[in-house]
């Protein structure tokens, strides 16, 4: 099966039903994108498909089709993205794991709402768990980033 | 400039951003991976297992059972209650009962379904409530008392009674259970672990596979959270990793799913607690009463420690004249619960706030005021019912600038008028304290070790024994030996935890991280240095040298760190070094329950606004204020983060996440569509926190105080608010029937007990 992963084309040997998470962490051998839960609940598998954020674990590989899907991998070459930057700098991280999810629905956000209110950041990342409670900072990192964004 | 008390970006943080961080399942090892054969009753007797049908499965290569275990069949890490593999009895639904290995996951599940199993269904415990009625336990009861406290009763002005119930706790932990195990030559084996206690599983490990620990080496890259699931209950799944890698000569892999690790693995204890308490007409409490019961599951696992401290903590920050508190731990065919940040602490604090607030609401008083005319003071109001007396008290300090900064008494004011107006939404505020007991109680296991090697380069790396949850560990660590060795850091590489690096290591938990892993690197550290002191005097001409961010400088003059290692290699001076360090001066007699047990205490106050439906029971946290003590905190931006973070999971415990199980020992709350942790919406919409200024801790690693647990606590401010909201739907002195977790039932459950009243 063909896929296009962060830009570049590949060839998985995967069944139609298996959920793109495990074709891109088993088989594509792109582990930053992560299982938390396999129902689409938890938000740690967010990847993009053709620019949109989706639940890596709820789709079947045989649905991506042409569309683009880009990893935590792919969301910049150096982790210069400026929403990479704005967790670093505002030290979100604690464990880790929910991260890539986190900064891909993050990006997202921001792709369609430059600046957004606590409310719309609370509303987009409703999805995305996360257990260490980075959430102030969360909120924080987005609204950072939307500043670099707008050269602010 | 040292890099100690300054903000550290976290040591993995690109790693993190960029999706490079690796976690056990994201290593790039070809390995067979495996399915438990979960029992499928919570009680009853094996009548048959025939695994013959499941081996013939395309795809399993492997299925092993009790039959197979080498060693003992055993992995409870205190008492040997737990088997490894169930071989006549299950005893709660979803033991192991065999492991099926395989080529790939599907093939593991078509070969569990193959696995012919059948159980008699045996009578089943499947709530506490059934285990105190049919006096099943697993512990003796323990009690902690100071004073007369039935003479305190005697004439008491007012006495009140109830009980308290709280609540389960799913760790959540967002990555789940896994263990990747590598054999290596001679029958050795090398396990990767996400687990707390990499020594613990080497121990467990060499028992099951009858082997010395020397055969064994257990590693931990980092979790993906922790929060005490993984103290204990990562064994299990690392041994039979351990066995079939063995056996098979094989690397094998075990993960659990979601749903799995939340229906196996245990969780936060339960507690149900009858209480009676004795106050004079100011709410000056004079005596409390109290019989706590822990849920501790099917076995034994650190039960009796979680119960114990349960009871240290039934004080919180009060002094009471009069005391007894008794703890028990009930058995039932339930998973086994186990460590939960805090370890009981919560639960026992849990009892004592609801007393507090239930005083307060039935004289009338502002319960910021009961609560504070009750706090430990001076002798002999500084005495524990453990009987250590509390020093250094900083709970007074904290609650007057807390009082203060959040402007409790004017919004109090505010929210009172707003309410007298609102006849469907309530408001509530609240203040509540947390004092919080540092050391492990079992005192033997306050000790750790690290060993610190330098490069003839000028760079290092650190080993300890302490384990990287997010906590903020390594980061601390890193910062502690690049200010110890003069290095920057970014030449100060913390690398993975290993039992061959450091051994006889203590599990990373009980809030002691840093406190006692950064004492041993610390001592490492400046054995390496005293060796570097005369190299830099003879290459800088000067007596005094002292080296700080990557130079050596005296004499008025100042070298690269890497000019003074390079001569010290060509001295042939040894720039490697053990450390080491065990907490002075703690001890608890178990026979008297008398003792030190806690090195320091760390101390904290919340002040939260709520405001409540009284049409549907849904609150919302509108802002909370928090002056928290880290001592001189070493990493003031982690730990504002573990603030942060402990009082928004303390949240979830008390307010939305909710356990249930069916009545038949079924989970019926397994995954997050059922169970629901705080999101990012559920955070304060106006949150402050602080961290205690000027508060230095003689004793604790440069000052600091530890800061994993104790925060969690303050999330009963919350429940605090939440009741004064309640009661406002009541008439004046409404007292508060609210159960935690303070759900929207439960809630709306207690606002029609405030407006019955009226």
């Amino acid at each position: 099966m063909k896929l296009t992963v962060n830009g570049t084309p590949i060839e998985v040997d995967a069944a139609p039903d298996m959920p793109l998470l495990w074709a891109l962490r088993d088989l594509a051998g792109l582990t930053g994108t992560k299982y938390g839960c396999g129902i689409g609940q938890c938000g740690a598998c967010t990847v993009h498909l053709a620019g949109q954020p989706v639940r890596s674990c709820s789709v079947p590989v045989a649905a991506v089709g042409d569309n683009a899907v880009t990893t935590i991998e792919g969301l910049s070459k150096d982790g210069s993205h400026v929403v990479q930057r704005a967790w670093v700098d505002a030290d979100v991280v604690q464990c880790g794991y929910c991260q890539s999810g986190q900064i891909m629905s993050a990006a997202a956000l921001l792709a369609r709402t430059p600046n957004p209110t606590d409310a719309e950041i609370d509303a987009a990342m409703q999805g995305n768990l996360c257990r260490c409670g980075c959430y102030p900072r969360i909120r924080e990192a987005i609204h950072r980033a939307a500043a670099l964004k707008g050269g602010r | 400039m040292s890099t100690l008390h300054q903000p550290q970006l976290h040591e993995s943080g690109k790693l993190h951003v960029t999706g490079e961080a690796r976690y056990v399942d994201d290593l790039a090892v070809p390995a067979l991976v495996a399915q438990v054969v979960p029992a499928p009753v919570a009680h009853g007797r094996i009548r048959r297992l025939d695994v013959t049908r499941a081996r013939a499965v395309p795809g399993v290569v492997a299925v092993f059972t009790h039959r197979d275990v080498p060693g003992e069949n055993q992995v409870g890490p205190v008492i040997h209650d737990e088997e490894l593999f169930a071989f006549d009895t299950v005893r709660f639904l979803g033991q192991s009962v065999a492991l099926v290995v395989a080529e790939s996951y599907a093939a593991a599940r078509a070969g569990v379904k193959a696995v012919e199993l059948e159980v008699d269904p045996l009578p089943a415990i499947t709530t506490l409530d059934e285990a105190l009625a049919k006096g099943s336990f697993l512990t003796d009861p323990h009690t902690m008392q100071r004073g007369d406290v039935e003479a305190a009763f005697v004439g008491a002005p007012l006495v009140l009674q109830g009980q308290v119930r709280t609540g389960g706790q799913d760790h959540f932990y967002l990555e789940t259970q896994c263990s990747l195990a590598l054999p290596e030559e001679g029958g050795t084996v090398r396990v990767i672990s996400s687990t707390q206690h990499p020594s613990e599983v080497q121990t467990i490990l060499s028992h099951v596979l009858g082997v010395g620990r020397s055969s064994i080496v257990v590693e931990v890259p980092r979790m993906g959270g922790g929060f005490g699931g993984k103290e204990t209950q990562a064994a299990p799944y690392a041994a039979m990793a351990a066995l079939a890698a063995v056996k098979l000569r094989k690397a094998v892999k075990v993960w659990l799913n979601r749903d799995q690790d939340m229906m196996w693995t245990g969780k936060r204890h339960p507690f149900l607690s009858n209480w009676r308490a004795a106050f004079d007409a100011q709410g000056r409490i004079l005596a409390l009463d109290a019989k706590l019961y822990a849920d501790g599951g099917f076995s034994s696992d650190l039960s009796r420690a979680i119960c114990d401290r349960a009871l240290y903590h039934a004080d919180n920050a009060y002094f009471v004249p009069a005391i007894r508190v008794t703890g028990q731990v009930a058995k039932t065919n339930l998973p086994s619960n186990t460590a939960f940040r805090g370890f009981g602490g919560p639960q026992g604090m849990a009892l004592v706030e609801e007393v507090m607030s239930r005083a307060a609401e039935r004289l009338g008083l502002d319960p910021a005021t009961v609560r504070a005319q009750n706090f430990y003071g001076d002798a002999p109001r500084n005495v524990t019912q453990y009987h250590q007396t509390v020093t250094e008290n900083r709970i007074g300090r904290i609650w007057s600038e807390l009082l203060e900064s959040s402007r409790y008494a004017q919004r109090r004011a505010e929210l009172e008028a707003f309410n007298a107006g609102s006849a469907h939404h309530k408001w509530g505020l609240a203040i509540t304290p947390v004092k919080f007991g540092i050391s492990f109680t079992t005192s033997f296991l306050n000790q750790a070790g690290a060993l610190v090697v330098v490069y003839a380069d000028g760079t290092a790396q650190v080993n300890h024994g302490g384990t990287e949850m997010g906590q903020g560990l390594h980061t601390k660590i890193r910062a502690i030996a690049a200010h110890e060795l003069g290095l920057d850091v970014s030449d100060v590489r913390v690398m993975t935890t290993a039992t061959d690096k450091v051994p006889n290591t203590s599990a990373t938990a009980a809030s002691s991280g840093s406190d006692l892993n950064g004492q041993a690197v610390k001592a490492a550290c400046e054995t390496v240095r005293e060796r570097l002191v005369p190299i830099a005097q003879k290459l800088l001409g000067a007596e005094a040298v002292s080296f700080a961010g990557g130079f050596a400088t005296g004499g008025g003059k100042a070298v690269p760190m890497r000019e003074v290692t390079q001569a010290a290699y060509l001295a042939q001076v040894s720039m490697s070094a053990t450390g080491y360090y065990r907490t002075p001066g703690i001890n608890y007699d178990r026979a008297t329950a008398k003792g030190k047990p806690f090195h320091y205490f760390a101390y904290g106050a919340a002040v939260a606004e709520v405001e409540l439906s009284g049409l549907t029971g849904e609150h919302r946290v509108r802002r909370v204020d928090i002056l928290h003590d880290a001592g001189r905190s070493l990493s003031p931006s982690i730990d504002v983060g573990q603030v942060e973070g402990g009082f928004i999971q303390g949240v979830g415990w008390l307010t939305c996440e909710e356990v249930r199980f069916d009545g038949k020992g079924f989970l019926a709350t397994h995954s997050p569509d059922t169970y629901k942790i705080p999101a990012c919406g559920d955070t304060p919409t106006e949150f402050h926190v602080k961290l205690l200024e000027n508060a230095a801790q003689e004793g604790v690693i440069h000052g600091s105080k530890a800061v994993g647990e104790p925060p969690l606590m303050l999330a009963l401010s919350v429940v605090a608010a939440l009741r004064h909201a309640v009661s406002a739907f009541g008439p004046a002195k409404t007292e508060v029937e609210l159960a935690m977790p303070c759900t929207p039932e439960a809630l709306l459950f207690a606002v029609e007990h405030a407006k019955s009243k009226g």
